[in-house]
């Protein structure tokens, strides 16, 4: 038996963030210069000792499951749990696409159930923070909760961008309104949430009978349990925490990384982030380079001008070019006296010699592969 | 079966790093900004399809077991074979071999268990990245039964001189083993022998009260064997002092030698350590060096060697060093031609200056 198994949710296909999304799921897209997104709440879960997890994939799951694989990294190669991934299947009786956050939990109620848990807890792969789920477990256990959902304070302007909960002085949950006109409070929902998982499991049963349910946690479970009068908690955490979600909330979160004000920080000894690690020689950083504020990967030739940049392995950066707020992803090269800024160059992508390519202080930081570049290169009509 | 099995001999490697081998064997020396000594022997035999390696460790060998653990990171975690590390532990009461001659009689059921017929035996003080399989082909080939690997190293320096020269007629028949100064093809210290033959002369070894397996079973047996050599070409380095340390990874900053070492040819497997990138603040100012993940930086690097982990803050500068895993360099201090063990702490404006010829050496976790 264990107490806790960890459902995290990694199927998301993330529309909005356009090209990166374009061969694999959002919680692959590379992240951070050697992490992929889904490492930091894999790595979350290592950290606060959840050793039995199920990661449920759907959208073009082979980087993913590659990734995952034994769970190594992540200390999730356990005799008895560990990780397993959950792609949706079919049996006896046919079998479904996930169509909802919470018709891919209960189209694993099999899987969970052979850990007899007391607490299930439930997260998504396309979040990053770094966060103690024990200390929310305690508090759940503390507060005889059904559901404990962790809240972070949201500047007012923003909450109706996201669910958000309405509570009383011990932390008890009375309103929860998805993407409100007017919000109420400025508390808003991580997407993180902890069951008793008996309680929960009735409510997914009765929740896949229900035709007229989108089978959601936010838009079908929770208020259905709010109707009920369960016990619902919020959990406050204070720290860094981001949705990527966009392109640029994608951009903003790298960039976060640069600035240790942000709270964002990945050279905690007590809570490393782990990943595959390449295992790469040193960064070779040339003679007339210069770098500052940047994170640089293993595998690196720079013999250019970095700033306030971020870049994955083996990238090489020829001399003269300068490249600025800018994410570089694996196995790029940027050839000589090129200028790029707030752009996002995707993996094995050639950048040709004396490419200039800047977007401005407010513009959607631009994705770049070898498609866009050459569309890019070759003017419509190809009058020039 | 024409395959090779894997031995690192360490038992005739005399550690003469001074303040850097006063705990570890020269095999676990930090060595190319994230590796170890070892880390080249064992990942060229794992490159030429060796997929069981013995190690024969006398003493010092702690870090070495830290280091390597279960072999994992070369993927030598196998079902079968894969690594055995075989300190000193002789239980056999008849037994009266001498030297490393010893590791070879008490751990004979290695050899035998193996299917493998050819051997590659193997030091950790030669640097280079290759694999064996064209040299073993040669083996096959002039149907050897022992073939020598050498290096021609140009200019002899002073740390060629304990290395055996090797000469060999023009077809690559070797006719002498010999100390001569002049002569510039060195043997490595890896060979390649028929299994059979190798148990055959460990007992002829023993038997004549011997103490060194080399020396014994091939140098004084030359006329009785077939012994080729086989030379490498490319990048090479013999590292066994101080200053051959201190040059051989100084010559990692040209690029060419780095990419010879690193990236033409086969992938050199160390420790994984789950280090973030390097972090670069405001005021870092790099170049001209190596630095390996886990690194943060906000002072001043120049021609200098950081290994993982290491903690250079404002206004601190690094010329023509080797800093190794996790040192932390405070506010204001300057480095020059020297080389820090691992886990040194520099206390602030603290200034330490060597010479290249003698690079400053401060040993593992001393604050200064």
């Amino acid at each position: 038996m264990k107490e806790c198994v960890g459902m995290l949710l990694a199927g998301g296909e993330g529309k909005r963030l356009g090209a990166l999304t374009h061969h694999g799921a959002k919680p692959a897209v590379p992240f951070g210069g050697k992490y992929r997104i889904i490492d930091f709440t894999l790595s979350n879960c290592t950290n606060s000792g959840i050793q039995t997890l199920g990661v449920l994939t759907q959208y073009s799951p082979l980087e993913l499951n590659k990734h995952i694989g034994n769970g190594n990294p992540w200390d999730m190669d356990r005799q008895s749990g560990g990780v397993t991934v959950l792609p949706p299947y079919t049996g006896k009786t046919g079998g479904d696409w996930y169509s909802g956050t919470a018709d891919a939990i209960y189209q694993n109620i099999h899987f969970i159930n052979q850990y007899d848990p007391e607490y299930v807890l439930v997260i998504s792969g396309d979040h990053i923070y770094q966060m103690d789920y024990l200390k929310m477990l305690e508090q759940h256990k503390e507060t005889e909760a059904d559901t404990t959902v962790s809240v972070i304070e949201v500047p007012w302007e923003e909450a109706s961008r996201f669910g958000v909960l309405s509570v009383s002085d011990n932390m008890r949950i009375y309103e929860f309104e998805e993407k409100p006109k007017t919000p109420q409070s400025n508390l808003a929902s991580m997407g993180i949430y902890i069951f008793t998982w008996e309680k929960l499991k009735a409510y997914l049963v009765d929740d896949a009978h229900n035709k007229a349910s989108s089978h959601d946690f936010g838009k079908d479970i929770i208020p259905t349990m709010l109707h009920n009068n369960r016990r619902l908690f919020a959990y406050h955490f204070s720290g860094y925490w981001k949705d990527v979600g966009t392109i640029q909330s994608y951009w903003e979160a790298n960039m976060d990384l640069l600035h240790e004000k942000s709270g964002l920080y990945l050279n905690d000894k007590n809570w490393r982030i782990y990943t595959n690690d390449s295992n790469l020689p040193p960064q070779y950083i040339g003679q007339q380079a210069t770098v500052s504020n940047s994170l640089i990967n293993s595998g690196c030739f720079v013999y250019g001008n970095i700033e306030n940049s971020v870049l994955f392995k083996n990238v090489r950066v020829e001399e003269g070019s300068t490249i600025k707020q800018s994410i570089i992803h694996p196995e790029a090269t940027i050839a000589a006296n090129c200028i790029l800024e707030r752009v996002i160059v995707m993996e094995n992508t050639m950048i040709p010699e004396g490419t200039i390519i800047q977007r401005g202080e407010y513009e959607e930081p631009l994705v770049i592969n070898e498609d866009i570049l050459g569309a890019m290169l070759t003017p419509a009509g190809g009058d020039k | 079966m024409t395959s090779l099995m894997g031995l690192i001999n360490l038992d005739h490697e005399h550690s003469v790093f001074n303040e850097l081998s006063y705990f570890r064997s020269s095999a676990s020396l930090p060595f190319g900004g994230r590796y170890r000594m070892i880390d080249f022997a064992l990942s060229n035999m794992v490159n030429s399809n060796i997929s069981e390696v013995a190690i024969f460790v006398r003493n010092k060998y702690r870090s070495l077991l830290d280091h390597i653990g279960t072999g994992e990171n070369w993927e030598l975690d196998r079902r079968n074979g894969g690594l055995f590390i075989l300190p000193p532990d002789w239980n056999d009461p008849t037994d009266r071999s001498q030297g490393d001659l010893r590791f070879f009689h008490n751990n004979r059921d290695y050899f035998h268990r193996s299917k493998s017929k050819y051997v590659l035996i193997s030091g950790s003080q030669f640097i280079s990245n290759t694999d064996y399989k064209n040299a073993f082909a040669f083996h096959l080939d002039r149907k050897a039964d022992v073939t020598l690997i050498t290096t021609d190293v140009g200019e002899v320096q002073p740390e060629h001189y304990p290395y055996f020269r090797i000469e060999a007629d023009g077809s690559d028949w070797v006719t002498n083993i010999t100390n001569d100064q002049k002569n510039s093809e060195l043997f490595t210290g890896v060979y390649i022998i028929n299994k059979d033959l190798l148990m055959n002369l460990v007992d002829t070894c023993i038997a004549y009260n011997k103490d060194h397996f080399f020396e014994c079973g091939i140098k004084d047996k030359l006329s009785e064997i077939n012994v080729q050599k086989y030379k490498h070409e490319g990048y090479s380095a013999f590292v066994n002092t101080i200053e051959s340390f201190y040059k051989q990874n100084m010559n990692l900053l040209k690029e060419e030698n780095y990419r010879d070492l690193f990236f033409n040819n086969n992938f050199v497997r160390t420790k994984i350590s789950n280090n973030p990138p390097v972090k670069y603040f405001e005021q870092a100012v790099v170049n001209h060096s190596l630095l390996a993940n886990g690194c943060v930086i906000d002072g001043t690097v120049e021609g200098s060697m950081l290994f993982r982990g290491v903690n250079v803050k404002k206004g601190a500068t690094i010329k023509n060093s080797i800093i190794m895993q996790r040192c932390t360099i405070e506010e204001g201090v300057y480095l020059e031609n020297v080389i820090l063990d691992k886990d040194v702490h520099v206390t602030r404006n603290q200034k330490i200056i060597g010479s290249k010829e003698k690079p400053y050496v401060v040993a593992k976790r001393q604050v200064i």
